[in-house]
């Protein structure tokens, strides 16, 4: 029997968990969460308000099809390797975890041996810097909308949001459903760039549109005020925020002088957009494509990866929101079971797929981040919060290769290793780089595309050895693929391998 | 006289500024950039605890002194936001336990003979030195000559040094070498002709590759270390302590993953801990196999580390000659080329005394280091002139 490895309990990883244990498959999923969901379906029995989950009956058919599989919740996957075949035993994917509590001092490690794997680590959202944003009471949108979904907590009496991307949508609706003043959602894509991307073919976005229709009614119901072209450029106070400044935003989002005004608020979530965690794929040795402002998997349209038996599905392949997610894992799911291509249970996935990638390259047309922004910072701005690096140090520093860069300013070197501050410090050296050219201090001594026999041009900060911090006495843990007998052990019963 | 460097890593960084302080007028050769490779992607380790009565002690003696002062010249140098190199001369701890005490002692003994300060500590002392180490040590001796830089800082205020001297940095791939007379009188690069009189070639695990591309191949080979930084801990350790097992492997031919386990604190609290060795080409996919050794055995030093967290991991390719002798000297075949390369995992040591060889072999510069076992000619490169 195939066995097949999931990376993520989000949309995509437990609808590749369903299509394969369907095709018949031994499937193993790990989630670092608490419960399954992953992001989108972040939730919190007898907390979350129903009108904060979309397409929640969904969710409890997949988690209802997952009886026969493993499942582990609180999973901190620490490596995913391709063994060599003919070792007579087992599949050739390794993946290693400690399963509990982050701080508990008994984290169970478990090895999983797969014959393929999903991976379906989604994205985290992405702040880029502001002068200002290091003050209590700015968070991410994601963080906000994390709060609002499970915990039912506001992050302010009167909340900012602001960024770009309809993602900022919902937020405003879960800050306004639990309490908070929305003072505006501010998004930086002008007009130009929205009517690009999502008027010429607007039957794409019937699959979003009940949802997305819900939120501008929100919107309207709750008077929260939606500006296009429009950004925080500053976020003001002392202990901590005491307002915003807002301003327009041209058409590459360099503030526009003069529209400057200030906006009283408490908090101000911002939510620039998505990183994918790529760290998985690129630790498994999947090509990644791509540059500073998108990196994603390779992915065919089986959505197997460059390495076999690697499948990828959901944001770690391209920002395309839940429904993409869940197409793409099924696809996933299917073909790592074993299904060919044209099987007809693959044929809704495929075709809803196809549709909502059109649709994620429109939105990335419309809201994808413009290289002007790093306009907004002043030279002592904090890029890198863990290591307190400022844009000008790093920007001093941008002339040598990147991995010079990090150990001369320690930027990104802290414990979040880059993952908050990775692409805001590529751009902001590829900034000064191309005005060192221009003015032709570093001319062609500075090119980033090849920088580097190793890859970190390719992929930048998204190498990272180890996949999720890790104790010395786990990892030096005499621990080896369980056995096929000690697997069927730990299985619910009534599952044959 | 024109002399093209090829490398910015360590050792073509210190040659520049050696050169260039002599008079010469220096260009630097680098594909990627100042430090892009193995000098931001090692320990930045300055040893003399591990070397053996031989001719790389001799040289580590030498530019372990050189250090002492070129650090401190480079700190006194720094402009705007340049880092500091960090130097320090914290010291060595290496420790056996049971059954590998005699070993110890009888190396020890060996080195002492050659000048290298070897203090064995007793109990006491060494719950002093180090409080946190395993109480299972069944010997320590402590080298108060070792000592530590940021290798990749370092590397970089060696080439800004040098180009305030006059250096020059051009960023660009060399693809070949026009000679005339069979010596060597420009390179050709990625973004043109450079003419020069003399070439040395600095590039590290790539000098092999190169010197293919120049006309003079060279038995130089990657070796793959991979190095783990923990979270900053409130427990510290004083020195760079290791277990004695590395003086057996640094030699060693086996292909196989090795492991030694030098752990020290850094500045910020973090504990560094390097280093495997495994001969697999430029394989840039460790997986977990070798971090997981160096854990299991950094823990036996230390138990304090089983609890402490990983932060991150990284691995650089060191460059080795088949007898494990760093390569110094002209070319036997080409005039006008020489080479600096294969100093393994102890480049950076090793860096001062390199360029001082090398301002001896270009520019006939005086030196008390004899060069002759590190010369491409040598019977255990097999270059035929």
């Amino acid at each position: 029997m195939t066995h097949v490895a999931i990376l993520g309990g989000g949309p995509a990883g437990l609808a590749a968990a369903q299509a394969a244990l369907a095709a018949g498959a031994a499937v193993t999923l790990l989630d670092e969460g608490g419960r399954l969901g992953g992001q989108f379906w972040r939730h919190h029995a007898g907390i979350t308000d129903p009108r904060m989950q979309h397409g929640f009956e969904r969710f409890e058919r997949l988690l209802g099809s997952l009886e026969r599989a493993e499942v582990h919740s609180g999973a901190a996957v620490w490596s995913a390797e391709l063994r060599d075949g003919g070792d007579g035993g087992g599949g050739r994917i390794v993946l290693r975890a400690v399963v509990g509590d982050a701080d508990a001092a008994d984290r169970r490690p478990v090895v999983v041996q797969a014959d393929a794997v999903v991976v379906a680590t989604g994205a985290h959202d992405l702040a880029l810097p502001v002068p200002g944003w290091t003050l209590p009471g700015v968070t991410t949108a994601g963080a906000a909308q994390a709060l609002a979904k499970r915990d039912g907590v506001s992050v302010g009496r009167r909340t900012l949001v602001a960024g770009a991307g309809p993602f900022l949508l919902p937020v405003a609706q879960s800050l306004a459903l639990v309490g908070a003043t929305v003072v505006g959602v501010h998004e930086a894509s002008r007009t130009g760039a929205l009517a690009r991307g999502w008027l010429p073919k607007p039957w794409e976005l019937l699959g979003k549109s009940g949802e997305l229709a819900e939120y501008v009614g929100a919107l309207v119901r709750h008077r929260i005020p939606y500006r296009i072209g429009s950004g925080v450029v500053r976020v003001l106070g002392v202990e901590r925020v005491e307002g915003a400044v807002v301003a327009q935003l041209d058409t590459q989002w360099r503030p526009v002088p003069g529209t400057e005004r200030v906006i009283e608020c408490d908090a101000v979530a911002l939510g620039h957009g998505f990183t994918p965690r790529l760290e998985a794929a690129i630790m498994l040795g999947c090509e990644v494509e791509g540059d500073r402002r998108g990196r994603f998997v390779v992915v065919d349209d089986a959505q197997r990866t460059t390495m076999p038996g690697v499948f990828a599905a959901g944001e770690v392949t391209g920002i395309g929101g839940a429904d993409a997610a869940l197409a793409e894992g099924a696809i996933a799911g299917f073909r790592a079971a074993g299904l060919a291509q044209d099987d007809p249970r693959l044929r809704d996935a495929l075709r809803v797929r196809d549709r909502m990638r059109r649709l994620a390259r429109r939105l990335e047309r419309a809201h994808g981040i413009r290289p002007g922004w790093t306009a907004w910072l002043d030279d002592d701005t904090i890029v890198c919060r863990c290591e307190a690096v400022t844009k000008g140090a790093i920007a001093e520093r941008a002339e040598v290769p990147l991995r010079a860069m990090r150990l001369a300013t320690r930027a990104g070197l802290g414990p979040c290793q880059a993952r908050t501050c990775g692409r805001a410090v590529e751009a902001i050296v590829a900034e000064a780089r191309a005005s060192a050219a221009v003015t032709g201090a570093a001319g062609e001594a500075v090119g980033g595309a090849n920088a580097g026999a190793q890859g970190d041009g390719a992929v930048g900060f998204d190498r990272r050895p180890l996949l999720a911090p890790v104790r010395l006495g786990e990892l030096a843990e005499p621990t080896e693929p369980a056995s096929d007998e000690n697997r069927n052990e730990a299985w619910p019963s009534g599952c044959s391998a | 006289m024109r002399i093209a460097v090829i490398g910015a890593g360590i050792i073509g960084a210190a040659c520049a500024l050696e050169l260039a302080e002599r008079g010469a007028e220096v260009v630097i050769i680098d594909r990627v950039g100042v430090a892009g490779e193995t000098s931001s992607r090692c320990e930045g380790n300055l040893l003399v605890s591990d070397k053996g009565p031989g001719p790389e002690a001799d040289l580590a003696i030498h530019s372990n002194e050189q250090w002492r002062s070129l650090a401190a010249r480079l700190d006194e140098a720094r402009t705007g936001g340049q880092p500091a190199t960090e130097f320090e001369a914290k010291g060595g701890v290496v420790v056996a336990f049971p059954g590998g005490e005699a070993e110890l002692r009888r190396f020890a003994a060996t080195q002492r003979e050659i000048g290298i300060r070897a203090e064995e500590l007793d109990a006491d002392r060494l719950r002093a030195t180090e409080p946190n180490l395993s109480p299972e040590v069944a010997l320590a001796i402590h080298y108060p000559d070792d000592a530590q830089l940021q290798p990749s800082n370092t590397t970089q205020a060696l080439a800004a040094t040098a180009i305030r001297r006059g250096a020059r940095l051009v960023v660009a791939e060399v693809t070949g070498a026009r000679t005339e007379g069979g010596r060597i009188a420009a390179l050709e690069t990625t973004t043109g002709r450079i003419a020069a009189d003399a070439v040395v070639n600095c590039a590290g695990p790539w000098a092999g590759e190169l010197g293919e591309r120049l006309g003079a191949p060279l038995d130089i080979r990657p070796r793959r270390g991979v190095i783990l930084v923990t979270t900053p801990m409130p427990q510290r350790v004083f020195h760079k302590v290791y277990d004695a097992d590395y003086v057996g492997a640094v030699g060693s031919g086996d292909a196989a993953l090795q492991t030694s386990t030098v752990v020290e604190s850094t500045p910020g609290g973090t504990v560094l801990i390097g280093s495997s060795r495994e001969r697999v080409g430029f394989d840039d996919h460790p997986g977990v196999d070798p971090v997981r050794a160096i854990a299991a055995k950094a823990i036996r030093l230390f138990p304090f580390l089983a609890d402490t967290a990983l932060l991150r991991s990284y691995f650089g390719f060191r460059p080795y000659a088949p007898d494990h002798l760093p390569v110094i000297g002209e070319d036997p075949r080409i005039g006008g080329l020489f080479h600096a390369t294969g100093h393994e995992g102890a480049g950076i040591g090793l860096a001062p005394a390199t360029a001082e060889l090398v301002a001896h072999a270009v520019l006939g510069a005086q030196t008390t280091l004899d060069p002759a076992p590190f010369l491409p000619s040598r019977a255990g490169l097999g270059v035929a002139a």
